[in-house]
């Protein structure tokens, strides 16, 4: 499968990353490179095979729901970049 | 009298006899880190302060001779990833320049409980993502055999602080070898448990289902104290495996006569170093002549390892690394006062090449249309590696390779060319794909003066056994001995 400009851009866009033209062209050349790479897994015949997600199989643990304490407001929003009144500060949402 | 290049046991050894004291000792790692750290940059945080801190309480715990473990008042360091309370946190990345966690990762905790003193955070690559810590946004970390050299990664910091005496010991992180391939790098032991044996809160996350944290050390018996430390199930991490956790120092001196050591065919390939090569076949004598019995074994999706792994492990990279969006934590930029502006130019300049790299591959292959075809097709190939190491553990109870293709690579020399960097993992990535323990251990100098790394691979949660055909193997050897001129 051969990747585009257009199609790096467009990933961009979904993963929030804002890329200046020089690096679409780099981006571009570098993931075609590793997608011919892994095309090789198409050699191998998978029909049926189940996926593995995680190494480890057990069942989700349940534990019982009591309280805990948790971190304090104040030590949750001391690395935030910007707050108001106890709470993440954010740029307008809702003109 | 100078204790820098001390192991963990020897140097408890003289802090029980008094022979030294804990301030003492960290006086001496945190001169040594002065002396040296400018030209090796192992470090991104050194925490002076509190590491004294510690130091003074564990010779309070050593003096009144209670509460001693054999970890008290040993300085040690720590990778950049895990999380320490009031210690700036980076990451390796510019997006947490600023970032002081709120809270210990439990392993953190578990240290200091131990009594153990951190003295510092360890250089990597950014968010773990590398195999040389050249991707670190804080300046590359040199090898301390040849600075001409990288040091490996993404724990490149850990393992270079231990070969140049600058802590006793280190903790680092595995995703594809980040633990092995630099401990290899830099002539010391570095050992990944296996997935889920080790908690992972407070851990930052790349690839959730790969990430395992392990001991980076001077010999293997330290690394078996370390475990003895590190391992056991954490409520607060659901994938930590609820199994009774082994003294690991208590088998350790069992010797290797009767094991059986496989060796995979598919690890002895065209295009491996020649000296690696030699060093690592001479290593598998010494295991033979030592009582083990050789069975040559097969793992026919080996070649396949490199392909699954970087479609996995950017999958998930790119759904972990969402988080970094300028609001909770870490980097903001905001340029316009849109929200989405803002999340795009925060995401720009905080992540490195690599990371940005790593996310869009991830992104791709999980996308619509190109899910079934990457990212599911990679999902299976990687049962099929875990079958390959089920079937060749019928018929052996280690396996035994070498760590990477070759010795410590030169500085610049992959880094514009990301496939051939991914390459260097070659031999260590099937090992965290089916989540087995491995560990690698020095087994050779390159006539360059570089180490060469013995790998050695076990069952599920049998680290006793590595950790077993691992001492045997450095105890009949000299190679764990050898030491850079810094």
């Amino acid at each position: 499968m051969s990747i585009t400009g257009k199609d790096v851009e467009y990933v961009a866009g979904l993963a929030r990353l804002a890329l200046k033209d020089d690096e679409v062209d780099t981006y571009t050349a570098q993931l075609q490179r590793i997608l011919s790479y892994v095309e090789k897994l198409s050699e191998l015949n998978t029909e049926g095979v189940i996926p593995t997600a995680y190494s480890v199989s057990t069942s989700t643990p349940m534990r019982e729901d009591i309280r805990a304490v948790s971190l304090e407001r104040d030590e949750a929003l001391k690395n935030a970049p910007s707050t108001a009144r106890g709470c993440f500060k954010v740029p307008r949402i809702i003109e | 009298m100078s204790i820098t290049n001390e192991s963990i046991h020897g140097l408890s050894h003289r802090l029980a006899n008094k022979e030294v004291t804990s301030v003492e000792a960290t006086g001496q790692f945190l001169e040594r880190i002065k002396a040296v750290d400018e030209t090796v940059n192992a470090y991104i945080t050194v925490a002076d302060d509190h590491a004294i801190a510690q130091a003074q309480e564990a010779d309070r715990r050593l003096s009144s001779g209670t509460n001693i473990t054999p970890l008290t008042g040993v300085p040690v360091s720590v990778k950049d990833i895990f999380c320490t309370k009031e210690i700036r946190t980076t990451c390796g990345s510019k997006m947490l320049e600023n970032f002081i966690p709120p809270y210990d990762a439990t392993l953190i905790t578990k240290l200091k409980a131990a009594g153990a003193v951190i003295l510092g955070k360890n250089n990597m690559d950014e968010f773990a993502m590398g195999s040389s810590t050249e991707n670190s946004a804080y300046s590359p970390t040199l090898n301390p055999w040849s600075t001409a050299h990288v040091p490996g990664g993404s724990s490149g910091g850990s393992a270079a602080s231990v070969a140049a005496d600058e802590c006793a010991a280190s903790i680092g992180t595995d995703t594809g070898g980040s633990i092995r391939q630099p401990a290899s790098c830099c002539g010391v032991v570095g050992l990944k448990p296996t997935y889920g044996r080790v908690s992972r809160f407070g851990m930052i996350a790349f690839a959730s289902s790969l990430d395992q944290a392990g001991p980076l050390t001077k010999d293997v018996e330290d690394a078996a104290i370390l475990l003895n430390v590190m391992a056991g199930h954490d409520p607060a991490d659901s994938t930590s495996i609820d199994a009774p956790v082994p003294d690991y120092t208590a088998s350790l001196k069992e010797g290797v006569k009767g094991l059986k050591i496989g060796i995979p065919k598919e690890y002895f390939i065209e295009g491996i170093d020649p000296e690696v090569d030699v060093a690592v076949k001479s290593a598998i004598e010494v295991l033979k002549e030592a009582g083990a019995e050789i069975v040559e074994v097969s793992l026919p999706h080996t070649a396949y390892a490199v392909s699954v792994y970087y479609l996995v492990a950017t999958a998930e990279a790119s759904s972990n690394l969402a988080r970094y969006d300028g609001v909770k934590y870490g980097m903001r930029l905001d340029p316009t006062g849109n929200l989405t502006d803002m999340y795009r130019a925060t995401r720009e300049a905080g992540f490195g090449a690599e990371v940005k790299r790593r996310i869009m591959l991830g992104t791709y292959s999980l996308s619509a249309g190109y899910y079934d075809a990457y990212y599911k097709k990679a999902s299976q190939v990687r049962t099929l590696i875990s079958n390959d190491f089920n079937a060749a553990f019928t018929k052996c109870d280690v396996i035994v390779t070498p760590t990477a293709p070759s010795p410590a690579f030169k500085v610049g020399e992959r880094t514009e060319d990301p496939l051939t960097m991914y390459l260097s993992d070659i031999f260590t990535i099937s090992c965290n794909l089916a989540g087995i323990p491995g560990i690698s251990l020095p087994c050779g100098l390159s006539k360059e003066g570089l180490p060469i790394g013995l790998q050695i691979l076990g069952r599920s949660l049998d680290e006793e056994t590595v950790l077993r055909a691992a001492y045997a193997y450095e105890t009949a050897t000299e190679w764990h001995k050898a030491r850079p001129k810094l």
